[in-house]
C-alpha cells in the first residue's frame, strides 16, 4: 500500500502545479496552447495521488508489488517526456521561423537602401 | 439534415439591388480586412464584391502564408496586401489587419473572410449599428434569425451552441454566433483588437474580451454562403482541442483584471 504521506504530498504538489499553470495563463505568461499538456499532467497526477486504490490496482497490473508509488513516478516521467518532446517541436518551429524572419528583414533592408538611394548607409 | 450544405444567393442579390447608401458612411475612412490562406480563386471575387458594395472602401488582404497566388491576385486587383512570412493562424492574421487599420487611422473596419463565405452585399446590415453609434462592434450571426438558414455538421453545430450558451451566460447578453468572423468595428473596436487579439480560434474569446472592456456588441442576422475555396481550418479532431482550449481561455480570462483601451496604447 502507498504510504499516506506520499499520497498527500503527491496530491498537494500536483495540484499546486495546476494552480501555478492557471495563474501563469491568467497573467499572460503562458499561452493556453502550451498549458494544456501541463494541466493534463497536474490533473492526472493529482488524481493518481488521491485515488490510492486505483494506484495500487495499476501497480498490480504491471507487477509492481513492493512499492506502488513507483507507478506515480513512472507516470510523472512519462508526462514530462511528453512535455519536453512537445517543446522540442515548438523550438524547432520557432527557430525555422526566426531564420525566415532574419532573411526577410535582410532582403527588406537591402530593398529599402536601394529605393532611398545609397547616400546613407 | 446533417452534413447538408446550403446556398442562398437570391436574397443577397435582391439586397444589393435594394441597398440605399448608408448615410454618413462616405465621411469615414473605412477599410475591409480580408484574411486569406490559399484562396486565389475566391479572393478576386470578394474584392470585386467589396468594391461593388462600397467603392470608397479600402481593402487590405492578409495573406497568411499561402503557397498559391493569393497575394499576387489580390495585389493585381489593387488591394493592399500584407504578406505574412509564415502562417500565423487566423487570429494572428486578422490582428495584422486590425493593426494596419489602427496605425493608418481608419474610423471603421469590416472583416470579411477571403474564402467567400461572407457576402459583402450584407455588409450594409452589419455596418448600420456601428454607424448609428449603437454598437462598437457588430457581428453577423447565422443564428440570430429564427428562420435558421445555416446548416453544417451536427457536431459543429453542437459545439457552436455550447460556446454560445457559455458566452451568453458570462457576458449577460444573448449571443447566438460566437464563431462568426463577419464583423464591423468602430475606432474603439479596432484599437482593442489591434492591441490584444486571441490566437488559434479567436472569435469566441474576442467576444468575451469585447464585453470585458465594456464595448458594446450587437448581433445582426445574416446568411452565409458555402465556402468558395480553401478548406475550413477546423477539422473534427481539432475542434475538440479548440473547444477545451477556448473554454480554458474564457474561464481563466474571467480572473483577469482589464483596463479600458485607449487610443495611445499599442
Amino acid at each position: 500500500m502507498t504510504p499516506l504521506a506520499v499520497s498527500i504530498a503527491g496530491a498537494i504538489a500536483s495540484f499546486a502545479l495546476v494552480l501555478v499553470v492557471l495563474d501563469l495563463i491568467r497573467r499572460h505568461r503562458l499561452r493556453e496552447r502550451y498549458a494544456l499538456l501541463w494541466l493534463a499532467t497536474g490533473l492526472v497526477l493529482t488524481a493518481l495521488s488521491l485515488w490510492r486504490d486505483g494506484l495500487n490496482t495499476i501497480a498490480r497490473w504491471f507487477g509492481v508489488r513492493s512499492y506502488p508509488p513507483a507507478v506515480l513516478f513512472a507516470v510523472a516521467i512519462l508526462f514530462i517526456i511528453a512535455v519536453l518532446l512537445h517543446y522540442s517541436t515548438v523550438i524547432s518551429r520557432l527557430s525555422d521561423q526566426n531564420v525566415l524572419l532574419a532573411q526577410k528583414l535582410a532582403l527588406l533592408e537591402q530593398e529599402l537602401r536601394e529605393s532611398t538611394g545609397s547616400e546613407r548607409n | 439534415m446533417s452534413g447538408c450544405r446550403w446556398q442562398r444567393v437570391p436574397e443577397t442579390v435582391e439586397l444589393a439591388a435594394a441597398a440605399p447608401p448608408l448615410p454618413g458612411l462616405s465621411d469615414l475612412r473605412r477599410v475591409a480586412i480580408v484574411p486569406a490562406l490559399n484562396e486565389e480563386h475566391t479572393v478576386p471575387r470578394v474584392i470585386d464584391e467589396l468594391r461593388a458594395f462600397d467603392p470608397g472602401l479600402d481593402i487590405v488582404v492578409i495573406d497568411d502564408g499561402s503557397t498559391d497566388r493569393t497575394a499576387d491576385v489580390a495585389g493585381a486587383k489593387g488591394a493592399f496586401v500584407l504578406r505574412l512570412p509564415f502562417n500565423l493562424g487566423i487570429g494572428g492574421a486578422v490582428q495584422t489587419g486590425f493593426r494596419f487599420a489602427f496605425e493608418h487611422g481608419y474610423d471603421l473596419a469590416v472583416r470579411v473572410d477571403g474564402d467567400g463565405q461572407h457576402d459583402p452585399a450584407q455588409l450594409q446590415r452589419i455596418i448600420e449599428p456601428v454607424l448609428r453609434g449603437d454598437a462598437d462592434i457588430a457581428v453577423g450571426s447565422r443564428f440570430a434569425a429564427e428562420e435558421g438558414g445555416y446548416r453544417s455538421s451536427r457536431s459543429r453545430r453542437v459545439g457552436i451552441r455550447i460556446l454560445a450558451t457559455v458566452v451568453s451566460r458570462i457576458v449577460g447578453q444573448r449571443v447566438t454566433d460566437t464563431t462568426s468572423g463577419f464583423q464591423a468595428l468602430n475606432r474603439q473596436g479596432i484599437a482593442l483588437f489591434a492591441r490584444d487579439y486571441p490566437h488559434d480560434y479567436p472569435e469566441v474569446e474576442a467576444t468575451v474580451m469585447v464585453f470585458r472592456h465594456r464595448l458594446r456588441l450587437r448581433e445582426v442576422p445574416v446568411s452565409m454562403r458555402e465556402r468558395g475555396g480553401g478548406r475550413s481550418s477546423i477539422t473534427a479532431l481539432r475542434s475538440i482541442y479548440y473547444m477545451v482550449k477556448v473554454l480554458l481561455a474564457i474561464f481563466v480570462g474571467l480572473f483577469r483584471r482589464h483596463v479600458v483601451p485607449d487610443e495611445e496604447s499599442r
